[in-house]
């Protein structure tokens, strides 16, 4: 049950309303339009006809766009380092975070500046390319996997999240005789939860949207990623072109012509799609894990 | 079995064996250690790649056969006015994206102020899901987005504006050099308002609710609430993120502007980063490397001096 309004308050509530649906609608609105132009008629798309609802759906667009040679091979390498990448950084994270709140470790404040000092220290581009390629990591998988495998950020963040955990919890699993794997592996990780949660999501967005290293490191087709590839669609007018011709039947249909657009706009959903899905189910979990980190911290 | 001595001390004091303790002293740094050499090869073996700044370096040719140059490509910075003119060009880029960045680092205060005021619950709740799905998308997305809305031939924007007729003639938003500051802050803030306030929400949940209720018992209007308790009590947040974002000062990243930059707005795009790429894509590496390196010796300055203020202002240290 509301107190009743004064009318200064009234009006301070509905203007804020206002301009929180105003910038709401500016988040999602991009997303909707791209959607309902993809599944429209691409005539009437083309013609701009197509802002607040869908017509004459089909989806001629994605079936289409997903047969383009090159496409599924890219999801599919988008796909394999989202997993192998997140695994890995998360159970890294995890792992050193622990160790790092383990005040008898040997130089253990250097170690965590050294590794933390990193968020703002770098050697540049080309310093970091030309040891990429001395350690053989261009035109190589594991140039996606291994660099992302220390994320400080993270680091941090279950440091600081373990470091809330009661220590008389491991210390009697101590005097049980676990040891720092043992009580790692039964205390920690089914306490630290939430904040693994967190820092799956966030490493798994992060492996899906890069693609500066796609440019920086790889020069053979078979690595490219579809953020890559869409990338190249968005800046090249002539691959585009050729890609629509490449598309098989292409010709056959007459209705419903792929324009560059169309292609555009497709890949971009098949890109933002897999995000838009996941998300929800998420949300709470990294809401919900950043919120204890920033309380406690 | 034998009893452990340490049995009957058992209830009297916490037992925790020294042995146990020393043990792990370098078991502790054998387990961390695979993961800092992991660091140390990503993170800090590609500084050794500074001395390329001193060698006239072509790409394919080992070191060896370079010549050494000392510090010729540090001094043609200044040396040659065109390029000094660049140097500059791209540095006005950077400070005045990364002052507004900072200016304009007050709006998920006030987003997550404004938000705490909404009674309804569902909305709030609607509100901070749905402005927080832009920060997991890429530059590159929100730059295919950009390029749907607001592209010349057939962006909704434009039609929109034609069709109202606030303008005349479609306005080419993504290939104009004229407003590029202020189109990256609002991009920027597009995508990552939403997620910036969460940190913010937090730390207003975690403000006493007895301080309102007690303010409210004494008369105090909305406004002073916001002004004498949620205000103090977000500001040591705001802080950390305001020195923390200051070490960052010259690293803008490049993601977002290289997803943006074409060859009309370039000019007022480049900032450090990118322009670091550029020319290391016109295969200089040798002065890619030299700038590189000036901006990392800058960020380290900015960061311990944002540190040491810190110290000073609040006591604590960031790194």
């Amino acid at each position: 049950m509301l107190k009743k309004l004064k009318p200064g308050d009234a009006l301070f509530q509905g203007i804020i309303y206002v301009l929180f649906g105003v910038f709401t609608l500016s988040c999602i609105y991009p997303f909707y339009y791209l959607f309902i132009n993809t599944i429209s008629s691409n005539d009437l798309s083309a013609a701009g006809d197509i802002k607040f609802y869908p017509q004459q759906i089909h989806f001629d667009n994605y079936s289409k766009v997903l047969r383009i040679s090159g496409l599924s091979h890219a999801a599919l390498v988008s796909v394999y380092r989202t997993l192998a990448g997140t695994f890995l950084t998360v159970g890294a994270s995890a792992f050193l975070g622990y160790l790092f709140t383990k005040k008898e470790m040997w130089g253990r404040q250097i170690w965590y500046r050294s590794v933390v000092v990193t968020m703002y220290f770098s050697a540049g581009l080309i310093p970091w390319y030309i040891t990429m390629h001395n350690l053989h990591l261009t035109n190589n998988y594991l140039a996606y996997i291994l660099p992302t495998i220390i994320t400080p950020f993270n680091i941090i963040l279950v440091k600081t999240f373990v470091e809330a955990v009661p220590p008389s919890l491991e210390e009697s699993a101590a005097m049980d005789g676990a040891g720092v794997l043992r009580s790692f592996w039964s205390i920690i990780v089914p306490l630290t939860t939430p904040i693994l949660a967190t820092i799956t999501i966030f490493s798994a967005v992060n492996q899906w949207n890069s693609f500066i290293d796609t440019a920086f490191l790889m020069t053979d087709t078979k690595y490219y990623t579809l953020q890559f590839l869409l990338w190249r669609y968005l800046n090249e007018s002539s691959s585009l072109a050729a890609l629509i011709r490449s598309s098989p039947d292409m010709a056959a249909s007459v209705q419903n012509m792929q324009t560059p657009t169309s292609v555009r706009m497709t890949v971009t959903m098949i890109v933002v799609l897999p995000i838009l899905i996941v998300y929800p189910f998420f949300q709470r979990f990294f809401v919900k894990g950043i919120m204890i980190g920033a309380v406690k911290g | 079995m034998g009893v452990p001595s340490g049995e009957l001390l058992r209830g009297v004091e916490p037992v925790r064996p020294s042995r146990w303790k020393l043990q792990n002293k370098y078991k502790l740094f054998l387990l961390a250690l695979p993961f800092l050499a992991v660091t140390f090869v990503f993170y800090y073996l590609p500084v050794s790649g500074w001395i390329y700044a001193f060698y006239d370096f072509i790409p394919g040719i080992p070191l060896s056969d370079t010549p050494y140059v000392g510090l010729k490509w540090f001094r043609t910075l200044v040396a040659n006015p065109t390029q000094t003119g660049e140097v500059l060009r791209v540095l006005k880029n950077t400070v005045a994206m990364s002052s507004l960045g900072l200016v304009t680092s007050v709006f998920p205060v006030i987003f997550a102020i404004l938000l705490t005021e909404i009674r309804a619950g569902w909305y709030r709740k609607f509100v901070q899901t749905l402005t927080t799905i832009p920060n997991f998308i890429s530059w590159i997305l929100v730059y295919a987005l950009a390029f749907s809305l607001f592209s010349v031939d057939n962006g909704v924007v434009n039609h929109f504006l034609v069709q109202l007729g606030i303008v005349n003639e479609e306005f080419n938003f993504l290939a104009s050099s004229s407003h590029v500051w202020l189109t990256m802050i609002a991009w920027y803030w597009w995508k990552s308002l939403g997620w910036g306030a969460i940190l913010y929400l937090a730390a207003i949940a975690g403000i006493d609710q007895e301080l309102y209720e007690a303010a409210e018992v004494d008369g105090a209007s909305r406004f002073r609430k916001i002004w004498h308790i949620t205000v103090p009590g977000i500001i040591p947040t705001f802080f950390v993120l305001l020195l923390l974002s200051i070490g960052n000062f010259v690293n803008n990243g490049m993601e977002q502007y290289f997803a943006f930059q074409n060859a009309m707005n370039k000019d007022a795009i480049e900032v450090l980063d990118l322009y670091v790429y550029n020319i290391a894509f016109a295969n200089n590496f040798p002065f890619a490397t030299a700038v590189s390196m000036l901006k990392s010796v800058v960020s380290v300055i900015l960061l311990f001096a944002a540190n040491t203020l810190s110290k000073v202002v609040r006591d604590e240290s960031i790194i």
